[in-house]
């Protein structure tokens, strides 16, 4: 039924040595997420395009080769996310078999249950919307690809993050997690957010990336665009984001380190054109992540704590 | 695991776990890691230096770099394990770093229980207090194989080598004492880097690694490889048809009728071909093939998550572990375990609870709490076992539980993953302790009829 060959088996040069760091952190992931496949009744993962989600549905696939993921993925439209990403995020679940569910907060603005921020940043609308697809379609767990090294909030959060019925983290409240024993557990309607991708760091998921030829949205390698420099940020020029009146329109090299919502993801000048380029380039810049890109985290010293105790990720 | 990732970076991963009491100074150690690991990268810098200033201080507190929650920031303290990550060539490192004083025992033995090496700090001028040695013993029966002591200002006894060498002597006493084997101490001032990532000149009668050093020099082969096989069944793979996935390097092994189990080897290794058992029922069978996407492997070590199919068509599911046939663990209906009580709710005999362990749960009862161990300790004191007829937050106790369903629990002592088992409210969920089966390795003040030997534990002879 296949033309492709089988591989030889492989033994280990050295039996007793270490795994590396990318294959324990990798067999750490694949285990997370079999746990959750297995003791959960209906797990969802969220998928954005973005790069940590999708290191998170590559692990999802290789976890349970040769079978198909056993549970669909979730993505919530701000209604201002990159054209490129949106039609990579499609690409993407075709390729590895999965099943996409998307809910939209313009949906949600249109019918007023929610209402444009004055800011106009729409990232702070995703929660109401998540939320309530979480509670509509019983999902019981829902993974993340959240990383315990992109901000001091989620220094602190488990692998198996319980939250109540408002979906609300409480940092006091978690569970102690020990060895490699994840406990689940958790009352009706309670869920759990998983985040198999809790140890790993930005230049882990770019050197994973690089050696399993991982496919990206496009904007995250550098491009010619028109931007602004605003609040220290080069912001794109898009519908959602047009220039404002005195501000000056540069077409520079740039991409994006993440890929949040168009009104408040930033980018980066760069010249990187591949991985390695990449790896190069975040491995000697100065700024975290989130600090050089994102300007909803900017909003108060403790916003993605307060985002984090509401629901959001 | 694929072959790309088996040949690219050969970097490995360490874990550590930092324990110490309040104003050690740990804040400040860790923030020295990260800060010349170069770690910290300028936007986080600044905030430091701006919230430094704001403060009155002359330069950037480090210790604000490992800040993380408000109520932290508020009170000035740290509340739950934070975890940090840091770099170098050789290795990537997780941090662990376990707060000192509320909840401390709940949060070190959370941090211990994945922890290589534990990093213990104490303050030059007191030398060794009460939580060393109750963070001393946590390693001790977490089996974390190695402890290294941070002999923290320093410079605050002018760099004194008597007063580093008392120290280090009591410790290395201590040490014996609790059964822990490999230790090191180390003269630091984290607040002036002597000995962190760069050798001081103010200690040249020290002539062993800095700490960084010493964390990339430690040995790192994990004791788990090399025990015997244990593999915990997680997931039964049995796709309809096999499937034609675009993404992967090989395709399906069997066509039509594939059943592959799916885990990670929690210890030792296995090659295609070995017998191995199934417990906890005891059927034999043959490794027929170990299956991953990115092609077939001959050998599977401890710690890599794989696909196993087995030569004969036996009825095995999640919660099953697939064993050695070399002295496998006898499922046991009762299990002696020492216990780390991590609930504000009391354990008293006769607790009814769930037990995890491995892939499996099972409903369980406390039949004897047959004592805690003593760590409010006189100086030079060793922690002992005293009476007890119920343990409370933070307590460590030896307890004896007994199952509703045999689990083939292993020693301790020689298989952490599967020697280990939570304790689990049946009806809110919580977890309330952490247990560690088999004899302990704090002996004092157990009745002799309770020191136990290797050999009570499972049947097994004396190794």
């Amino acid at each position: 039924m296949t033309t492709q060959t089988r591989t030889r088996p492989r033994a280990r040069p050295d039996a007793l040595r270490p795994l590396s760091e990318l294959e324990a952190l990798e067999a750490e992931s694949i285990h997370i997420i079999r746990e959750v496949a297995a003791t959960f009744a209906k797990p969802v993962m969220l998928f954005s395009g973005g790069k940590d989600s999708v290191v998170m549905l590559h692990l999802a696939a290789k976890a349970f080769w040769p079978a198909p993921i056993p549970f669909g993925v979730l993505h919530v439209d701000t209604g201002h996310n990159f054209p490129e990403v949106l039609q990579f995020r499609d690409e993407a679940v075709a390729f590895y078999g999965a099943r996409l569910q998307v809910v939209s907060v313009q949906d949600y603005i249109d019918d007023g249950r929610l209402h444009e921020r004055p800011d106009g940043q729409r990232n702070p609308l995703q929660t109401v919307p998540l939320l309530e697809a979480i509670t509509d379609g019983r999902y019981d767990a829902v993974f993340g690809g959240g990383r315990r090294d992109e901000e001091r909030a989620r220094a602190k959060e488990r692998v198996f993050s319980l939250r109540d019925e408002f979906g609300q983290w409480e940092p006091r409240n978690q569970r102690p997690e020990l060895w490699s024993l994840y406990n689940g557990r958790h009352l009706p309607g309670e869920h759990v957010r998983v985040f198999p991708l809790s140890n790993w760091t930005e230049l882990d998921v770019w050197d994973y990336i690089g050696a399993e030829k991982i496919f990206l949205p496009s904007i995250y390698y550098a491009h010619e665009r028109e931007v602004v420099r605003r609040d220290g940020m080069w912001m794109a020029i898009t519908p959602v984001t047009p220039a404002a009146g005195g501000e000056q329109v540069e077409l520079k090299s740039v991409r994006y380190r993440t890929v949040g919502d168009m009104s408040c993801t930033a980018a980066v000048l760069s010249t990187a054109i591949t991985v390695a380029e990449v790896i190069t380039e975040v491995g000697l810049s100065s700024l975290t992540e989130r600090g050089a890109t994102r300007a909803d985290d900017r909003l108060s010293e403790a916003a993605m704590e307060d985002r984090k105790r509401e629901g959001y990720f | 695991m694929s072959a790309t990732l088996a040949t690219s970076s050969r970097r490995t991963l360490l874990r550590l776990a930092t324990a110490g009491s309040v104003d050690d100074g740990k804040s400040t150690l860790v923030g020295r890691l990260l800060f010349d690991t170069n770690s910290v990268l300028s936007d986080t810098l600044d905030h430091v230096e701006q919230v430094s200033r704001r403060k009155g201080l002359d330069r950037a507190d480090l210790a604000l770099l490992t800040d993380g929650l408000r109520a932290e920031r508020e009170q000035g303290i740290t509340i739950d394990v934070a975890y940090r990550y840091f770099a170098t060539p050789v290795r990537k490192f997780i941090l662990a770093d376990c707060p000192g004083h509320v909840q401390y025992t709940r949060n070190t033995v959370t941090g211990s229980s994945t922890a290589d090496v534990i990093v213990l700090l104490v303050d030059a001028r007191n030398g060794l207090v009460e939580q060393t040695r109750r963070h001393l013993a946590v390693a001790s029966l977490l089996r974390v194989p190695h402890v290294v002591l941070v002999v923290n200002k320093i410079d605050l006894v002018d760099y004194s080598e008597d007063m580093f060498t008392r120290i280090a002597t009591d410790f290395a006493l201590l040490a014996r004492s609790l059964g822990v084997r490999d230790t090191h101490c180390i003269p630091v001032s984290a607040l002036e880097g002597d000995n962190v990532v760069t050798r001081s000149h103010r200690t040249p009668w020290y002539d062993g690694p800095t700490v960084l050093g010493y964390l990339e020099a430690v040995d790192d082969t994990p004791i788990s490889v090399g025990s015997e096989f244990r593999f915990p069944v997680q997931y039964v793979i049995r796709p309809q048809s096999a499937q034609l996935a675009p993404w992967a390097a090989s395709a399906p092994p069997v066509d039509g009728d594939y059943r592959g189990y799916a885990g990670k080897v929690e210890s030792g290794r296995v090659r295609v071909g070995d017998e191995v058992v199934v417990l906890p029922r005891g059927s034999h069978t043959l490794i027929e093939g170990i299956d991953t996407p990115g092609g077939p492997l001959e050998v599977a070590v401890a710690d890599q998550s794989v696909v196993i199919r087995l030569s004969t068509d036996l009825d095995v599911s999640r919660g099953d572990i697939v064993a050695a046939t070399d002295a496998p663990p006898a499922p046991l209906r009762e299990v002696t375990a020492t216990l780390c009580w991590l609930a504000e709710r009391e354990l008293e005999v006769g607790a009814r609870v769930l037990v995890q362990h491995g892939t499996s749960i099972t409903k369980a009862i406390v039949k004897a709490i047959e004592g805690a161990l003593d760590l409010d300790l006189a100086p030079g004191g060793t922690p002992t076992w005293v009476p007890s007829d119920r343990l409370r937050l933070n307590d460590i106790g030896r307890v004896r539980v007994a199952l509703a369903s045999p689990l083939p629990i292993d020693d301790y002592r020689e298989h952490r993953a599967t020697g280990a088992f939570i304790l689990v409210d049946a009806e809110d969920g919580r977890t309330l302790g952490a247990a560690m089966a088999g004899p302990t390795s704090i002996t004092a003040g157990l009745p002799s009829h309770l020191v136990h030997t290797k050999s009570d534990h499972n049947g097994r002879g004396p190794s």
